[in-house]
């Protein structure tokens, strides 16, 4: 079994239709496809591009959310030789021309209308283009482009292809080889344009089946896929361990059903990127704050039970009786109420990955008995590289390497990784390639160390370690994840590189903040106007605080204490670059484009004016003018020390 | 008496007058609509609107004339017949079951369509079951295309005024109507929520193969959205046409306006 169509078909005959390898919710219901239907899908799938004339290593784009139709184009293209290319469901137009541009896609398979039309606007722009399939026909009735053509259509021109080469599919099937490429993942990057990761089968199944060598993943595991197809990490699960193993995988009815959809399926493994992991408990603290006296007190106490019980495992020491049995009553009052909301009563295995999670986030979650670790990885590295064993877990590292990885740390602090799984090389970027790997080791950009118990640690981007005037060495991703555990904080930007002091650049949580200034009786018209109330900014003022205590209780970030803050007009988006599609935060981006905030954070001065251009999903666009507050986090009595400054300010950028 | 319908007409409103007490609501109307064309009525308050949608979907008969459905004369059927021959309505105030779900509205609104008896609906076996499941499929279906998957199982009341609405439609939709009357479908929707209601609209025309007569108050909805335009005023029809023409006639601009000379200040 060389490729991951060649294990489909494995599986299709070892199952039939005896087992279940996707549901779809539609309709209301979960409509089910097993093994044999799943490979009747790929094979449909894959004839109708044949028929399209699809060459071997011709890259197929598929845009559009997770659909069992769109994970077997998937397959299809690969069954074929070909490649495919998934996007960002999100990803707005010029992204969308860039990786159609660079990967030269002849082909294009678009969800539905929406993504139909991204690519539409683009379409002009690519020569290469010849082909637009889409799956749901919803709101097509007056597209006449003879270049586009509804998935059914090219189901009809697969059986007319089969019927003049009835041998051909499973002929395709087995030219494939281990080293043929399975996927090119355009990774969204923090800096400069995406690069195209090419993974071969190799990569991908060698890497999986490590993985599975020490994590117990069987086929009667139900995920949940809900991840962009264009991560990594959702191919890895929802193909490659679905195909090794036999799980079942479920693509919720639609992104705003998804926390009913959890709670329907339950599913058994669940791998969250921190910013989903945040976002659940957000709502559970939100929820909780509605709570009446006696459901908080307990909500309070069992959540402090269960942290000190995970404290005992963590350290591997045995848990005391009575923290046993109080355990025990908080499993019946909260911890299974809440797993239950959250969809996560089922999970046996819980991961957080793809950046850097927040101490008190882990906490939560081993503090209601979840199976909750670790792991760290790189698009580039056939995804994973390290994880954390069911006995060995800690919140501060991202665990051991994966057998058959090697891990070093170069004399930069930069964390080196060798395998099987290294990546082929970025698609027609040798140059970048020949950055990344050196002797077959990989540049992850990744500062770290190894503990003195072989657990590896990440400390941020190497790039963006900084250094404060005095000489003091941060992270400016480790301030953040624990602002970001605030409910109340969705988004934060530390930033002291070179400067004397550390300040932050914030983003409130509209939900929250919103109910919150609800219950407190204050009017709003935006996210702009309430993010500016004097009342949000104390609120915020306190979470900072807390932030800063605990900062200055720890010896090795003591003197990072946060001095000033301000909240953002506006929340930070992809689409306008200043975060990854991954919420990644773009720095260099968010330094040039709010240079004149961060400036005045260093300034004599209490607020900031700025002039933002906003452009409209339709393209319109409009200015708005508005005068940010500079909290100051000193402990002063009133305001900014000595008389206030004048008005003078930078001239203000324009868009 | 009959009245030849060529094909091609769906609805005819022949000579039709409506009083209560000494208001005369309508006078003499007449009217006919084609099978997929979508129908805006318009007017100023009081003009008679609603009249004679309620006429149409049977709430009460018409004292004078007949009005022909799919060549039979509504008159002779009773009220509660209505929707079975294929009209469905949507309220100026919405008419939903508030405390329920939207899954529950939906699904009262294929009652008309349900066959099995008492006995067997209420053990809820054999057919009545087969009936049941294919009945929610529709619905489901429905809630497909409109888009409300986020909410089926919200209750009504909890929902906004603009999401109200299209579940309003949605019931509507749910007992297969061929003919469409909405009361104001855009009312109190802010302009997010009227572009979303105008689509399905048009997504009802073009895809279900739907005949709509609508009453609607923005006019830049109307003239975006309908084939023809019936302007009432005072119980009256003065206008009838393409949206192009009602917009230039002289007495549409009257009536709506005043005098031709206050244009100025409109």
């Amino acid at each position: 079994m060389e490729t991951l169509p060649q294990l489909l078909v494995a599986n299709a005959h070892k199952y039939g239709h005896r087992k279940i390898a996707m549901r779809e919710k539609a309709f209301g219901i979960w409509q089910p496809y097993t093994w044999a239907d799943y490979l009747e899908g790929v094979k449909r799938c894959a004839l109708g591009l044949a028929a399209l004339q699809m060459q071997r290593g011709e890259k197929l784009a598929v845009i559009g959310e997770n659909r069992p139709p769109l994970y077997w184009m998937l397959l299809a293209a690969e069954a074929l030789g070909g490649i495919p290319v998934p996007l960002y469901q999100d990803a707005i137009d010029r992204e969308i021309q860039y990786v159609l541009d660079h990967s030269e896609a002849r082909i294009v398979v678009a969800q539905d209308q929406e993504q139909v039309d991204k690519v539409l606007h683009v379409k002009d722009a690519l020569p290469r283009l010849e082909t637009i399939i889409y799956v749901e026909t919803k709101g097509m009735r007056h597209y006449r482009q003879p270049f586009l053509l509804p998935l059914s259509r090219v189901h009809e021109l697969g059986q007319e292809f089969e019927r003049r080469q009835p041998a051909f599919f499973a002929a395709e099937l087995t030219k494939g080889s281990a080293d043929d490429i399975a996927i090119i993942a355009y990774t969204s990057g923090t800096t400069g344009a995406p690069k195209g990761v090419m993974l071969s089968h190799r990569n991908l199944l060698s890497n999986a089946q490590h993985f599975l060598q020490v994590e117990a993943i069987r086929e009667t595991d139900e995920v949940m896929a809900y991840l962009p197809l264009a991560w990594v990490g959702d191919f890895y699960i929802s193909v490659v361990l679905s195909l090794l193993t036999g799980l079942a995988v479920n693509c919720p009815e639609d992104p705003t059903t998804l926390m009913r959809d959890l709670r329907e399926i339950g599913p058994t493994l669940f791998l969250g990127p921190p910013r989903v992991w945040e976002g659940l408990l957000t709502g559970i603290q939100a929820r909780s704050e509605d709570a009446d006296r006696l459901k908080r007190w307990l909500f309070r106490l069992f959540m402090g039970v269960g942290q000190r019980r995970a404290g005992y495992q963590m350290r591997q020491a045995p848990v005391p009786l009575g923290l046993r049995l109080l355990y025990a009553l908080g499993h019946f009052f909260v911890y299974s109420p809440l797993k239950d909301q959250m969809g996560l009563r089922h999970v046996r295995l819980a991961y957080t990955g793809g950046a850097a999670l927040g101490p008190e986030v882990f906490q939560f979650y081993r503090a209601l008995g979840i199976n909750y670790k670790q792991i760290y990885g790189l698009t580039e590295c056939g995804a994973l590289a390290t994880y954390q064993a069911d006995a060995d877990v800690r919140p501060d590292t991202v665990g051991k390497p994966l057998p058959g990885v090697e891990v070093r740390i170069a004399e930069t602090g930069e964390v080196l990784l060798k395998s099987p799984s290294v990546f082929v090389g970025y698609y027609k970027n040798p140059t970048a390639t020949q950055a990344a790997l050196e002797e077959g080791w990989l540049h992850t950009g990744d500062a770290g160390f190894i503990d003195q118990d072989g657990h590896l640690v990440i400390i941020d981007r190497a790039q963006d370690i900084s250094t404060l005037v005095g000489g003091t060495v941060f992270a400016p991703q480790y301030l953040e994840n624990r602002l970001k555990f605030s409910p109340f904080i969705t988004e934060a930007v530390a930033i002291g590189q070179e400067r004397p002091y550390v300040t932050a650049l914030l983003n409130i949580d509209l939900d929250t903040v919103g109910n919150w200034a609800e219950r407190q009786g204050i009017g709003y018209t935006s996210y702009m106007d309430l993010a500016q109330k004097p009342q949000v900014y104390e609120l915020v003022r306190g979470e900072v605080a807390r932030v800063n205590r605990a900062l200055a209780s720890d010896p090795q970030t003591k003197g990072l204490s946060i001095q000033k803050f301000l909240i953002l007009h506006k929340e930070l988006d992809p689409d306008d670059a200043e975060i990854t599609r991954t919420r990644k935060v773009r720095r260099r981006v968010i330094a040039d484009k709010y240079a004149d905030l961060i400036q005045a954070l260093y300034m004599e001065t209490d607020h900031v004016r700025v002039t933002t251009t906003i452009t409209y999903e339709d393209g319109r666009q409009a200015s708005l003018e508005s005068s940010l507050r500079i909290q100051d986090m000193t402990p002063v009595e009133e305001g900014p020390d000595g008389p206030a400054p004048t008005q003078s300010r930078q001239p203000v950028r324009e868009g | 008496m009959t009245h030849g319908t060529d094909g091609r007409t769906l609805l005819m409103i022949v000579h039709v007058s409506k009083a209560f007490g000494g208001v005369r609501a309508l006078s003499d109307i007449s009217l006919e609509v084609s099978k997929r064309e979508i129908r805006a009525i318009i007017g100023p308050n009081g003009a008679g609107k609603t009249t004679l949608i309620n006429l149409i979907s049977r709430v009460y008969p018409p004292d004078q004339g007949q009005i022909i459905f799919a060549g039979r004369d509504l008159a002779r059927l009773p009220t509660h017949k209505i929707a079975a021959a294929g009209i469905g309505r949507t309220f100026q105030n919405v008419a939903l079951f508030k405390g329920m779900t939207v899954l529950e509205n939906l699904m009262l609104g294929r009652h008309p369509l349900m066959r099995p008896g008492l006995l067997s609906s209420g053990i809820y076996w054999g057919l009545a079951q087969k009936k049941e499941v294919e009945h929610r499929a529709k619905v489901e279906w429905i809630i497909d295309f409109l888009e409300i998957t986020h909410i089926r199982k919200q209750i009504v009341g909890a929902l906004p005024l603009g999401l109200q609405k299209r579940v309003e439609l949605g019931r509507a939709l749910a007992l297969e109507p061929t003919l469409l009357l909405l009361d104001e479908p855009m009312a109190g929707m802010n302009v997010e929520e009227k572009e979303d209601m105008v689509r399905f609209i048009f997504d009802i025309n073009e895809e279900l193969d739907k005949t709509i007569v609508l009453i609607e108050h923005d006019m830049g909805v109307v003239m975006d959205i309908s084939q023809r335009v019936s302007v009432l005023d005072f119980g009256v029809q003065i206008a009838e046409g393409t949206p192009e023409e009602v917009r230039a006639n002289p007495a549409v601009i009257k009536a709506y306006l005043g005098t031709v000379a206050h244009t100025g200040t409109g």
